[in-house]
C-alpha cells in the first residue's frame, strides 16, 4: 500500500551523477515515525520540495504522487518530503 | 480502500502550495473488529471527520486528484466517509 507518513530528516544524501529530472532536487534521508514519534521501519531515500533539514519533523507522500511537487513532472522519484511538521496533535 | 481510527491531526505551515485549505489527520488501520494493523498514516480529510472516528479512507492516487479537484496535489489518501456500522 502507498501511504503517506510522518517522519524525521536524519541527513541528506549528495548524488554527482543523477537523472536530469533530479537536477537542483536535494536528497534527504527520512526514518518515518509513528504518531508517538517513535521510529517504525526502515529509513528512506526522500527528494525535498519544502527545504526541509535535518532534525526536522516532516510528512512525506509515497508512490506516483511522489513525483508532483518536483520542477520536472516526468521524475522517477517515489518519495518526496511535502510538509514541515510543526505540531502533531495525538487525541486517542 | 481501508478502513481506520482517526487519533490525531497534524499542523504544517512550510507545505506544498496545493495542500492549502486541506485538514491533514492521522490514521491507525483497522480491521472490522477495531483491531489495529500496520503502521499510522496520514490522510487527507474531506468529511470533517475527528478523533475518534472510524473512518473510510480511500488508497488511491488518482481517485484522490479527482476529489481534490487538483492534478497535481501530492497524496494518495483521503478521508471519504465515516464509518457508522459494519456487520459481519
Amino acid at each position: 500500500m502507498v501511504k503517506m507518513l510522518l517522519g524525521k530528516v536524519v541527513g541528506r544524501l549528495v548524488a554527482t551523477q543523477k537523472l536530469h529530472a533530479f537536477t537542483g532536487v536535494k536528497f534527504l534521508l527520512v526514518q518515518p515515525l509513528n504518531s508517538h514519534q517513535k521510529p517504525q521501519g526502515d529509513i528512506l531515500v526522500a527528494c525535498d520540495s519544502v527545504q526541509a533539514g535535518e532534525g526536522d519533523l516532516v510528512f512525506f507522500a509515497t508512490g506516483r504522487e511522489a513525483s508532483f511537487p518536483l520542477p520536472d513532472p516526468f521524475n522517477p522519484s517515489d518519495a518526496t518530503i511535502t510538509a514541515i511538521v510543526d505540531q502533531v496533535n495525538r487525541e486517542l | 480502500m481501508i478502513l481506520g481510527i482517526v487519533t490525531g491531526s497534524v499542523v504544517a505551515t512550510v507545505k506544498d502550495k496545493t495542500y492549502l485549505g486541506h485538514k491533514i489527520l492521522m490514521v491507525q488501520p483497522v480491521d472490522q473488529h477495531n483491531k489495529p494493523f500496520g503502521t499510522e498514516v496520514l490522510a487527507i480529510d474531506k468529511v470533517q471527520a475527528g478523533a475518534g472516528d472510524r473512518v473510510l479512507v480511500m488508497t488511491e492516487g488518482n481517485s484522490a486528484r479527482q476529489l481534490l479537484n487538483c492534478d497535481t496535489i501530492p497524496t494518495n489518501m483521503v478521508i471519504t466517509g465515516i464509518v457508522d456500522d459494519i456487520e459481519t
